[in-house]
């Protein structure tokens, strides 16, 4: 629901109980063009689990595509109607020929989280909506990256990335936020290649676009954040992309200057304090942990100490997101967790000797923990309730500082 | 109506009470109509999402200290836990207590849906148990849950022998009623069945359970209180297990809000002999003092309150009718839940704004104890008369009557609304604390933020002008028109 949301001008149509969209969203950027107390639903009742809710879900299109005025909408399911078996696909065919488009996304809760459910829409539009086109316009690239609201800076982050692919002489096509829409959906088939900037999420819809469009991927699994891992990203980029090696490191140049220009100014401040210690531990989604974890051990010489990636990554990923977490600077290895249960995350973070006071940067649920253990916690993935994030972003270099900013605006709230 | 404790199903507002979610007409219509039983609920071919009762009842439950909420259902279900998580830390801090609650989901995924999850859903009973140690342990449903039959009252009966705190089945599925404030009902039902004791022989009290959401009002009531020799006990938000297990032995039972409290106050009343007290509530001048003088009158402290009233009356009456001045003659829109709608209707009537529209998210034909709502009462006995509509925050409905009617105001309760209404232009004053129209003091505030609501409207015009909408404004408009010239919604 929050990925058809962040496309812009895109209408989800629930067929759910009442309050499932409320359940869903937060006061995180949501009161846009349309917001959820706005999205057409079913609200399912009593009656319609036992008799059936596709009549209902028929009227609640027809009415959607006369009332939301919207480009492109989405029909998805909750958890009633797949149990109970209500053909949603058939309902939806029914609208083929409406004047705008109408998909179907299956994202009964029970099949899996948001992240899943953000491919499943992502698959939806893709095989249900575009078709595949011969032709390419040169340059052209579809960047796909965060999971929109689930990670709050997606918005800054998809903007950033786009700006980095622009500077090595690229052209970014992006489907979320700020007008971005269906434009830029209809431009997906004509694209040289697809960028996914993820270390699993994402990666089944770039297989299928590779089938049934055929358009060609380059997976990156790092998110890149600071100036290591940006100036990686661009190289191998370039490189997929065939651009003149020298235009390339002109531009990771230009920024490597100014980044380290920042860096030194405040090299004491790194170096000079009594409050930030070597030994850090990531809780978020792989994401994020491995971004972060390879941003702080390989640009600000840190020591990862456990690190947690909570969003259930499938198991057939694991072993490669694995072997990123043990690619650091000499040869450092972090130990990596695939953990959902809260309780064992707290209690191993809670064993771990830390040579000093604990930088945790995780989700809300670690904020009380790592204050107990008189550490620094930094709230940088979901659940995110102690910052308002509008644009802000942690990709590239630019993203590096602001992340260093604030690791350390958390610092000098102390003295020891 | 008998409230069963027997069973851990509460029936729906639907079936209990009578409560609707489509109405259109006038206030005297519609409670003549519910008077005389031919009030009939109407459906819509067209409906936006709303609200889940299960967010309701369940992060009533979670506001109690140190308790496991088991929300037993998909991961999605369980989301809430972030919100609840976040409360029960910044409201125990706020207080100087601490909590150490936790809202548990059993991830049920699809595997789950065909085979069943009991014996899943008991070992994290067991092992939740064993890692927290709460005081009281609730087991929430879900739709996906309810539907295959999961039979967690079983699974519950059968745990109880191997823990040593209340442990009790909690049915929220979401689908079972479009009124989200079943969800309330529910989790006093919870609260009813497991935690609350028979009164302790020989024990005396001055306590009075007062039933609100969020308690930002707590220390002055507590002062008010100590006045006539009352201590509060507010419910359930930084609630104890200990506390909630003697509600049967307060003097009385209040609340800020009817549709909050009505449950819980009927049921200790029939169940304990604890008497409810029935007023409008505590919203502007007369709900105040009519609500004071009924606890006057329940606990026998007629002569300290009707004191306590002629001294703030000389404080704060003439600084009302100052701002009095500058509000009559202004026009509002209100959309709440029914237990403040027609209360701030009348708050609205004594500052001299003219309601034109009021919507209640719901409507309850009478109360537990089978009377028409005291706030409703009030209005008709004093001839205040508008028009009405009964809708489960449908906001294409909301936007049609702004703009219809162009109010100076527009003033909500829930979540989500006021942004439409100021996309339209109409500034909106968000009526989110439930203390924010309590008693004189409060009274005055809300007067003057209103007041500089409607002087100042830079940011709806700026807004207004600023955002746009594409036609969907327009088309939810024109949409509701036609359904309403067609045949009945």
């Amino acid at each position: 629901m929050q990925t058809v949301q962040a496309i812009d001008r895109a209408c989800p149509v629930l067929h759910s109980g009442p309050g499932c969209a409320q359940k869903l969203s937060d006061t995180t950027g949501s009161s846009g063009y349309l917001s959820p107390q706005i999205f057409p639903c079913t609200s399912i009742n009593e009656k319609d689990v036992v008799f059936g809710g596709v009549k209902k879900l028929e009227s609640t299109i027809a009415n959607a595509l006369k009332v939301i005025d919207a480009d492109l909408y989405v029909v998805l399911t909750g958890c009633i109607p797949e149990i109970v078996g209500d053909d949603v696909a058939d309902v939806v065919s029914k609208f083929s020929d409406a004047e705008k488009p109408v998909v179907f996304a299956p994202t009964a809760g029970f099949k899996g989280n948001n992240y899943k459910g953000h491919e499943q829409v992502v698959e939806a539009i893709v095989t249900q909506y575009l078709k595949k086109s011969d032709d390419k316009q040169k340059g052209l690239v579809n960047i796909w990256a965060d999971v929109p609201y689930q990670d709050l800076f997606w918005l800054g982050n998809i903007r950033e990335l786009e700006n980095l692919l622009t500077e090595i002489g690229l052209t970014p096509n992006t489907i979320f936020g700020y007008q971005r829409g269906i434009e830029n959906i209809n431009k997906i088939p004509h694209a040289e290649f697809n960028l996914l900037v993820s270390p699993w999420v994402g990666l089944k819809n770039m297989k299928t676009m590779e089938k049934t469009l055929g358009i060609p991927y380059l997976h990156y699994p790092v998110l890149p954040v600071g100036a290591t891992e940006t100036g990686k990203f661009l190289r191998e980029v370039g490189k997929f992309a065939n651009i003149d090696e020298g235009k390339v490191e002109a531009v990771i140049k230009k920024h490597e200057d100014y980044f380290y220009y920042l860096i030194s100014r405040y090299a004491d401040l790194f170096l000079e304090n009594r409050v930030i210690n070597k030994q850090f531990s990531v809780v978020a989604d792989a994401q994020y942990s491995l971004a972060i974890t390879k941003f702080l051990v390989n640009d600000l010489g840190l020591t990862p100490a456990k690190q947690f990636v909570t969003d259930d990554t499938p198991k057939e990923y694991q072993e490669a997101i694995k072997a990123e977490f043990n690619n650091l600077n000499f040869g450092i290895k972090a130990d990596v967790a695939f953990e959902t249960d809260g309780f064992k995350i707290h209690e191993a973070i809670k064993e771990h000797d830390y040579h000093g006071y604990p930088l945790v940067l995780g989700g809300y649920y670690e904020k009380e923990l790592t204050e107990k253990l008189k550490g620094n916690f930094l709230n940088i993935s979901w659940p995110v309730l102690d910052k308002v994030v509008f644009d802000d972003f942690y990709v590239g270099y630019t993203g590096g500082i602001r992340l260093i900013e604030d690791i350390y605006t958390v610092a000098v709230q102390r003295f020891n | 109506m008998a409230i069963n404790l027997n069973n851990s199903n509460v029936a729906v507002r639907e079936n209990r009470i009578g409560s609707i979610t489509g109405y259109i007409g006038s206030l005297k219509d519609l409670a003549e109509k519910s008077q005389c039983g031919t009030l009939k609920g109407c459906a819509r071919c067209f409906s936006q999402s709303s609200t889940c009762l299960s967010l309701c009842g369940l992060s009533q439950l979670a506001g109690i200290r140190d308790v496991a909420i088991i929300h037993h259902g998909p991961s999605g279900c369980s989301v809430t836990s972030s919100t609840s998580y976040y409360m029960s830390k910044v409201m125990s801090k706020k207080r100087g207590v601490t909590s150490d609650t936790v809202y548990v989901g059993t991830d049920m995924n699809e595997k789950d849906t065909i085979f069943g999850s009991t014996e899943a859903l008991r070992k994290i009973i067991l092992e939740t148990y064993k890692r927290y140690k709460p005081k009281a342990i609730f087991v929430s449903s879900s739709c996906a849950t309810g539907i295959i039959g999961e039979d967690i009252d079983s699974i519950v009966d059968d745990v109880k022998d191997e823990i040593e705190v209340p442990v009790v089945a909690v049915h929220c599925e979401g689908f079972k009623s479009k009124i989200w404030a079943t969800g309330f009902d529910i989790s006093d039902h919870a609260v009813m069945q497991s935690i609350v004791q028979k009164p302790r022989p020989g024990v005396k009290t001055n306590k009075i359970n007062f039933k609100n959401f969020f308690e930002s009002a707590r220390p002055e009531i507590i002062e008010m209180f100590k006045q006539f020799d009352l201590d509060p006990v507010f419910l359930y938000c930084n609630s104890t297990v200990e506390e909630l297990s003697h509600l049967s032995e307060s003097l009385a039972t209040t609340c800020i809000c009817g549709t909050l409290g009505n449950y819980l106050g009927n049921a200790l009343e029939e169940k304990y002999g604890v008497p409810y007290v029935r007023s409008i509530n505590q919203c502007g001048i007369i709900g105040f003092e009519t609500w004071l003088r009924e606890i006057g009158k329940v606990t026998h402290r007629e002569d300290k309150i009707e004191k306590y009233i002629q001294e703030q009356r000389a404080i704060y009456l003439p600084k009302i009718e100052e701002v009095k001045k500058e509000l009559t003659g202004l026009t509002a829109v209100l959309g709440m839940g029914p237990g403040y709608t027609f209360e701030v209707s009348r708050v609205l009537n004594e500052l001299g704004i003219k309601v034109v529209w009021a919507l209640a998210w719901h409507y309850d034909k009478k109360y537990e104890n089978g009377d028409v709502p005291p706030s409703m009462k009030y209005l008709l006995d004093n001839d205040i008369e508008f028009e009405t509509s009964v809708a489960d925050q449908q906001n294409y409905e909301v936007m049609n009557i702004l703009n219809k009617y162009k109010p100076d105001m527009y003033l909500s309760r829930h979540p989500g609304s006021t942004v439409w209404a100021i996309k339209n232009g109409t500034p909106a004053i968000y009526v989110a604390d439930e203390y924010m129209i309590f008693g004189y003091k409060h009274t005055l505030e809300f007067a003057n933020a209103i007041l500089d609501t409607v002087r100042n409207r830079s940011f709806e015009e700026n807004l207004a002008i600023h955002t746009h909408n594409g036609g969907t404004n327009k088309r939810l408009i024109n949409f509701l028109r036609r359904q309403n010239n067609g045949k009945d919604t």
